[in-house]
């Protein structure tokens, strides 16, 4: 693994509340050097809150406490709003689930990219359509011209996706974090929609945090894996190495999932030991 | 048990029809579970939902136990099937408690000896008594599908129609809830047809299945088949492909069929 571009130790998502403080992450350490990693978990594990605390993103009341989280020369504990506002987007993006909720809907898909363009970059208008269409096309939409026009009631889930994913790559940043990007698409189009994140990452050597549910598409898709339970990371290992899970929980979880190659039998149901919650901490 | 001939739902008029269910006909033997698989658009719930009665604009012909359905159903069909839908938290009342989403079916029916009904439904999903007087949001998403299943057997069906029932659980609950259904048809014999976009969930659950796409059965096939990948057709081998996990090669060849 290169140099890493963000470190992370003993990160922590606090949220106080009446009936006491709910602790969402519990003390996560891990680093992302110029690669694929995949953190994954079920709901209510913290993944999507450490991917959220990295870029300072946690709703109020939500406090992020660590004893580093650093990208690059920049301590993001410390770093201001200002300075947030300048790592985000231009230095680590962020793609969510549903293109549906993330674009505007009375903007065509076109003007939200060039509009993206000229926040980043000192540009004329006409070149930020240029460079929208130039982004249109290297997540293979077909006929940019024409996409460039449509609001996003007009494309479907997968064409909104990739707009999603050309408006984060605007600015050229050296972090993507992407929570479930290809969750709400069909398996064909996730697939095509994965390709092109693939295809970035590696053309132009960006670290990528895949944050998701699905187990087999993560040890597929990414070079390394992190699985999250209660708050805490209870297994890291190398993507190709998963069938070879250790831990209890990562087991468990893999045993659960229907297969092809297996005579339909009683599926292996999760018994949940509470000590996966205090075992020892796992660094990613 | 249930044969379905012809089947055609249009939706809107003019220019803006869409033709979700073109010419489907598939029949399910009693206490066979069939499986109909397609993605998003492909019509596999819209068949669910016309063979249920809840949309009523359909043409074809459809019979279950040999009594052909008209738009309106009577009573003994809704005691002979019943539905499970995906969302547990929009399929339960919000301010109904579990004791009176159970009830309603058996006031409905007339069926008597309905403390008792209640309770047994509540054992055979394995959530106990202890939850009869909860409201649904007192509950996890995989506690209110099994309100969901209780609901649906409490009539003592055969017929058990189930819309994509694990699609929005966690692995881990999936795995609980699919056992349930499981255990659930060997001992009560039931007839199965379930939706899925998951094909590993329809190879599991399933002894045939249908693949539809644009609004067509695209192949149909039993679960040994599926297994082998004996495919005939070029749309279902790439679906099984595309569910196999991320290939980079395989996405490049990927193409939409009509």
């Amino acid at each position: 693994m290169s140099e890493p571009l963000l470190t992370v130790e003993d990160l922590r998502v606090l949220f106080p509340g009446p009936h006491g403080t709910v602790e969402a992450v519990r003390g996560v350490s891990f680093t992302v050097g110029r690669e694929k990693l995949g953190i994954v978990g079920e709901s209510g594990s913290g993944k999507s809150m450490t991917g959220r605390a990295i870029l300072k993103l946690v709703p109020s009341p939500g406090i992020v406490t660590a004893r580093r989280l650093t990208f690059g020369d920049v301590d993001i504990t410390a770093a201001d709003q200002r300075t947030m506002r300048d790592i985000r987007g231009r230095r680590i993006s962020m793609v969510m689930q549903d293109p549906k909720f993330s674009l505007n809907p009375v903007m065509t898909v076109g003007k939200q990219i060039a509009e993206a363009y000229l926040v980043h970059a000192d540009a004329s208008a006409a070149a930020a359509r240029q460079r929208a269409l130039e982004l249109l096309a290297a997540v293979r939409i077909r006929d940019p011209e024409r996409v460039y026009d449509l609001y996003p009631h007009e494309v479907s889930g997968g064409m909104g996706q990739r707009v999603m994913i050309a408006m984060m790559l605007v600015p050229d940043p050296d972090l993507l974090i992407a929570d479930e990007p290809t969750s709400a698409l069909d398996v064909t189009v996730q697939m095509q929609v994965l390709a092109i994140i693939d295809d970035l990452v590696m053309k132009r050597g960006m670290g990528l945090i895949f944050i998701s549910h699905d187990l087999n598409l993560v040890a597929s898709f990414c070079d390394r894996i992190l699985v999250m339970y209660g708050g805490r990371i209870v297994e890291s290992c190398r993507a190709a190495e998963l069938h070879r899970a250790r831990h209890p929980y990562t087991r468990g979880l893999l045993a659960a999932l229907p297969r092809f190659d297996r005579p339909p039998a009683e599926l292996p149901v999760l018994n949940r030991d509470p000590s996966w919650l205090t075992g020892p901490e796992v660094p990613g | 048990m249930i044969e379905i001939d012809g089947l055609n739902v249009v939706f809107g008029t003019g220019p803006r029809t869409v033709h979700a269910a073109r010419n489907v006909s598939c029949h399910v033997a009693a206490g066979e579970s069939f499986g109909l698989v397609g993605e998003s658009g492909s019509g596999k719930s819209t068949v669910l939902r016309a063979l249920s009665g809840l949309n009523p604009d359909w043409t074809g012909r459809m019979t279950v136990a040999g009594e052909a359905l008209q738009r309106r159903r009577p009573k003994s069909f809704h005691k002979r099937v019943q539905m499970v839908f995906q969302d547990p938290y929009a399929s339960l009342h919000p301010r109904h408690t579990v004791d009176r989403i159970l009830l309603e079916p058996l006031l409905i029916h007339g069926l008597d000896d309905r403390e008792q009904r209640v309770l047994r439904a509540l054992d055979e999903v394995g959530l106990g008594p202890r939850f009869r007087y909860r409201f649904p949001h007192q509950l996890s998403g995989g506690q209110r599908q099994r309100v969901a299943i209780a609901r649906a057997l409490i009539l003592e069906p055969s017929v058990l129609l189930l819309d994509e029932p694990t699609s929005s659980l966690d692995v881990s609950i999936q795995a609980e809830i699919l056992n349930l259904l499981w255990r659930l048809r060997r001992e009560r014999k039931l007839t199965y047809v379930l939706v899925s976009h998951n094909l590993a969930v329809i190879a599991h659950m399933c002894d045939r299945l249908a693949v539809m796409n644009a609004g067509r059965i695209v192949e149909e096939l039993d679960v040994a088949a599926l297994r082998a990948g004996a495919f005939t057709q070029p749309y279902t081998r790439q679906l099984f492909e595309a569910s196999r996990g991320y290939d980079r090669a395989a996405a490049d060849k990927f193409v939409t069929f009509d």
